[in-house]
């Protein structure tokens, strides 16, 4: 005690060496794992060479295959050993080594004795070892004893096959399936841990079966099931059979009673699981979710942990859908804000900044000023999410939530934590005009001080948008121009168009604009440079003050509407010569998932493309495909292909499908065929075209296709003239033509004489999706509102009865063939309206928004508001046209 | 198969985050680095909170954890993330109490090294394949403890004798004090 510094030292040296595994080798204790071979066989001290064994595996360690194939051996040879002790970690230790078919037959016998043993151990044990490590083949010889254990009074022999049969049900499903009866016995169990393998196990049997499961639920709900983990289980049960039951709304939700009377249960887990799924329940009411929130409310205030994050997280979901009903807890949520755990305290916090109301605001973001010092970022930016949301919802408060994300944004963080901060202040400034100067002051003085290029160069850019439209854009240019001097090349780069997109938004600034470009003709960076001299060249630099043309706008801030990917392919192919790359010739079509063609010809692997480079898949070999057949070639520039339309049932004679080829004043017909029967070769293949019903369009070329010999695709074409322009739409039936001659199979010759022959194929027909391409927009607010009101088209449509909302939208997109936008085809489940964005090009390169609403009215029926915003009101007016004719 | 409670792996690490015994039910970690990865993560998010009364808990990526330490041990239960929390709580619990009564209320590093071959036991016990097995304390550290009994000796009885035999050490104990 004279000495406690040293003695302290001395202790944790002793502690440090103490370790009964310290400097423990594999090799060594291979070694050691020769007495398992010993003739008088020591219990106690295989005992421990196992413990030493699945101590080096449990840290990582890995044995060659040689060397667990001999330890497997080795300790199959304990078996003879009676010591129960060691008998239980043989067991541990050949599941740990997990041994092949052939080694497994060694053990069998050993452990069937087991399994049929008088010790209940055993038998457990041993059916968890063979269950674990057996194939199909043993498993049948063990059935009879697996049925027997099922039933077993022991229950942990029972639980042991049963676990063991959940298990096998994903290898061997037929054989486990026949245990049934059994299972249902055990499900009647008087221990409540067998009960809840047995139900799990009887559940996975009849999962595909919904009557049966519906049977179990209805009778189970009925009775008292004992355990508390079966409890939550037939929870789980009852909440699947509700929601797929779901279609019937009308009257009381069937088993609601069941779930709010497991609220009163006595068990936590229970009352919690019960809660949790009367929350999830799909479109559920107020009154049936207040005795859920009540309990939750309860648990908020729980001296554990676990039970206050489960009933947080829980309420933080529920917030999100239904946030008045939450409210409630908003005192008890409060109090959480200070919780030890922070993990409890992040969800109180976004729940209170989802339930909160405009007049809590303040409060709420004083609470939150002191939490955010000291939690991690992943929670703060959980927080910054949560106060976009909040300040969207009360715009009127961004001031003082724009102050906190501005405070916030200035203190220490990552760059995920900074890009959120960043991403909200972004959207504030988009959605809430009133927000938008202090909010690009805030972005520039964050700028100033950022030592993420990334961030600095998306707001760079963003201000060069916003910033102009600002009633004193000259404020700004200090800021950006220090980043000439300050940061590195790529901001700087961003700087100078920045200080381009200022210039040329607004006239009186461009004279200094042009000093601060200027100077930036001699930055040491080429890319600065070559931007510098670019603009400088575009906005007039040259002393004169101009109005900044059109086009010069266009190019600084227009969208680049051509899928990057085209845009790369294109440049790559593109040649230097004296002609200059144009832009214009970069396909515009956003591609498509590799088309339906290959699918065509069933049972062969060849595709149907006949070019050797392989099929004409994307719209740039159509294209290429097209202009080689000079007949076509002077048709102009292809708009749109349309995905290959079969023709053809699948498994006929001749398979045949066709390509739409839309050009401004011409449609081409692609008939792409194969021939499926060895015995013929076609020659002089056509297809007749009959366009009586097509008025608008007149046959002007056809180009057959020489020979067509067994499983050789090939094509044929026709052409047709229509009005330049217009979207002339009509229907097409088709007749294939050629000469037939039979081919010797044995030497693959043909005849030299052919009967001519006719093949009828489907109609085909010309919409007017043809005539529209899909091109998206990145930012469909942005787009539409520059799109402009004048020639906007409104209408409203019912669309009847319909399967679902979902199906209506589909139906809609379909027909107009346009892009959506925003991710806005998917329709949430059971919504009851929903918004479509759309947009595309229009024959004639005319840019066309949609935006469609839709509602539910009545049980089925849909009824639709349909918007189009065009460059052409013709165009926007064609637009409806295709939806009330469709 | 989601129907079923399922746990994703239990951890006993110690108090500088290194392995005394793991055991991983699920696939999510495929490699020995990943599960050491994953320890690692889980070891210094909870390591500065306390979690010496209650068990605490905590959520990271797809993961609900649950802990809670004794000593110089850290225990872990890890579940999905839309796990019921309180099942994965009272895995934990099973497994730190049945710990407890293996180890006659010692519970260190120390003591668990030397009868790590009982902690394997337990685990074994506990969870098998993601699915509970037994979560009362009582019932494991029963299977566990029934070593020494004889031969067809049934289960109740051995843990009824298990328990006399504690209750005579802890009586001689406190008589020589």
């Amino acid at each position: 005690m004279a000495q406690p510094l040293v003695k302290k030292d001395d202790d944790r040296d002793d502690e440090a060496d103490y370790s009964p595994f310290l400097g423990i080798e594999k090799g060594a204790v291979l070694q050691e794992a020769r007495v398992f071979n010993d003739p008088q066989l020591d219990p106690r001290r295989c005992s421990q060479v196992i413990t030493k064994l699945l101590y080096l595996l449990n840290q990582g360690e890995t044995f060659t295959k040689v060397e667990a194939t001999e330890v497997f051996f080795a300790v199959t040879k304990l078996f003879q050993s009676k010591d129960i002790g060691l008998r239980r970690m043989v067991y541990v230790m050949i599941k740990e080594l997990s041994p092949s078919a052939d080694e497994v037959i060694i053990v069998t016998s050993s452990l069937m004795k087991d399994m049929t043993s008088k010790t209940d151990m055993y038998r457990a044990n041993a059916i968890r070892v063979l269950c674990r490590i057996t194939d199909g083949t043993l498993l049948t010889q063990i059935e009879r004893y697996l049925k027997q254990a099922i039933v077993d009074k022991n229950p942990v022999v029972a639980s042991a096959a049963l676990v063991s049969g959940i298990h096998l049900l994903q290898t061997n499903p037929e054989i486990v399936k026949r245990w049934s009866n059994e299972v249902q016995e055990a499900v009647q169990s008087r221990a409540a841990l067998v009960q809840f393998h047995a139900l799990a196990l009887l559940h996975q049997i009849r999962q595909n079966d919904r009557l049966a499961v519906n049977k179990l639920v209805s009778s189970l709900t009925k009775g008292s099931v004992r355990s508390p983990l079966a409890q939550c289980l037939l929870i789980r049960y009852t909440s699947q059979v509700i929601r797929e039951s779901a279609n019937t709304q009308a009257g009381d939700r069937p088993f609601y009673d069941f779930l709010e009377g497991c609220l009163r249960h006595k068990a936590e887990m229970v009352i919690f699981e019960a809660a949790r799924a009367i929350t999830e329940l799909n479109g559920v009411t107020t009154r049936e979710l207040t005795p859920a929130i009540t309990v939750l409310q309860l648990f908020l205030s729980s001296s554990k942990p676990v039970l206050r994050f489960a009933a947080v997280r829980t309420l933080n979901k529920v917030a999100m859908t239904h946030p008045m009903a939450v409210t409630n807890c908003n005192i008890d949520m409060e109090s959480l804000i200070s919780d030890q755990n922070r993990s409890i305290a992040t969800l109180a916090i976004t729940t209170l900044l989802k339930t909160g109301n405009e007049s809590s605001v303040d409060r709420l973001m004083k609470q939150i000023t002191n939490f955010m010092s000291d939690i991690a970022d992943e929670f703060k930016i959980v927080v910054v999410e949560a106060i976009r949301s909040l300040c969207l919802k009360f715009p009127l408060k961004h001031r003082s939530l724009m102050n906190f994300l501005s405070n916030i944004l200035r203190e220490e963080g990552g760059f995920d934590y900074k890009k959120a901060i960043v991403d909200s202040i972004v959207i504030l400034i988009r959605d809430i005009p009133e927000a938008k100067e202090t909010g690009l002051l805030h972005l520039c003085e964050f700028i100033e001080d950022c030592e993420f290029t990334y961030l600095s160069t998306q707001i760079l850019h963003f201000l060069g948008i916003e910033g102009p439209k600002t009633s004193d854009p000259s404020k700004y240019i200090r800021y950006i121009y220090n980043r000439v001097h300050l940061e590195n090349a790529t901001v700087r780069a961003a700087a100078v168009s920045t200080l381009a997109k200022f210039g040329a938004m607004v006239d009186t600034l461009k004279p200094r604009i042009f000093v601060l470009l200027r100077r930036c003709l001699f930055d040491n960076d080429d890319e600065v440079r070559d931007r510098a001299t670019l603009y400088l060249n575009t906005l007039g630099g040259d002393g004169a003050v101009v109005q900044t043309g059109e086009d010069v706008k266009e190019f600084l801030f227009g969208s680049l509407d051509i899928p990057l990917v085209n845009l790369e392919n294109s440049l790559k192919n593109y040649e230097p010569s004296e002609e200059s790359f144009d832009i214009y010739s970069v396909p515009r079509e956003v591609k498509t998932q590799p088309l339906a063609e290959k699918k065509a010809p069933g049972k062969k692997p060849t595709g149907l493309g006949a070019p050797p480079a392989g099929p004409p898949s994307t719209v740039d070999a159509y294209e290429k495909l097209l202009f080689s057949i000079p007949e076509f070639a002077n048709f102009g520039k292809l708009f749109k292909s349309s995905a290959p339309v079969e023709l053809t049932e699948a498994e006929t004679e001749y398979a045949v499908n066709v390509v739409k080829h839309i050009f401004d004043g011409h449609v081409v017909f692609q008939y792409n065929c194969t021939n499926t029967i060895p015995e013929q070769l076609l020659e002089n293949v056509t297809v007749i075209v009959d366009a009586s019903e097509a008025e608008e369009f007149a046959e002007v070329a056809s180009k057959p296709l020489k020979s067509l010999p067994y499983d050789s695709p090939g094509q044929t074409f026709v052409a047709f003239e229509k009005p330049e322009g217009t979207p002339a739409i009509g229907k097409f039936s088709n007749m294939l033509r050629f000469i037939v001659k039979e081919v010797d199979p044995s030497t693959g010759e043909a005849e030299d004489d052919g009967v001519e022959d006719e093949y009828q194929l489907e109609e085909l027909e010309v919409v007017a999706a043809d005539y529209i391409l899909k091109v998206g927009v990145s930012n469909f607010r942005n787009a539409w509102e520059n799109m402009g009101a004048d020639c906007e088209r409104i209408d409203e449509y019912g669309l009847g009865p319909r399967e679902s909302l979902a199906e209506a939208v589909n139906a809609v997109i379909d027909l107009l063939g346009m892009q959506p936008c925003e991710g806005t085809e998917v329709v949430p489940n059971n919504s009851r309206s929903h918004t479509c964005l759309l947009s595309g090009v229009y024959i004639g390169n005319v840019k066309v928004l949609v935006r469609l609403q839709f509602g539910l009215d009545g049980p089925k029926d849909v009824a639709m508001k349909l918007a189009v915003r065009s460059e052409d009101e013709s165009v926007s007016d064609a637009i409806h046209e295709i939806v009330a004719s469709g | 198969m989601e129907l079923c409670p399922l746990i994703k792996n239990i951890l006993l690490l110690d108090s500088e985050g290194k392995r005394v015994a793991v055991k991983y039910y699920s696939d999510d970690w495929p490699t020995n680095s990943a599960k050491e990865a994953f320890e690692k993560t889980v070891f210094t998010k909870t390591q500065k909170t306390s979690a010496r009364n209650e068990a605490e808990i905590t959520m990271f990526g797809d993961y609900v954890v649950v802990y809670k330490f004794v000593q110089d041990l850290h225990f872990f239960v890890t579940g999905g993330e839309n796990e019921n929390e309180i099942i994965l709580a009272s895995v934990l619990q099973g497994f730190f109490d049945a710990v407890g009564f293996i180890l006659r209320g010692t519970v260190d590093k120390r003591e668990v090294l030397e009868n790590l071959d009982l902690v394997f036991l337990c685990l074994d016990e506990i969870v098998d394949g993601g699915i509970v097995l037994e979560t009362d304390a009582n019932v494991i550290a029963g299977k566990v403890a029934s070593h020494s009994m004889d031969d067809g000796a049934p289960l109740s009885e051995q843990t009824i004798t298990q328990a006399l035999a504690t209750a005579r050490e802890r009586l001689a104990r406190s008589l020589l004090t």
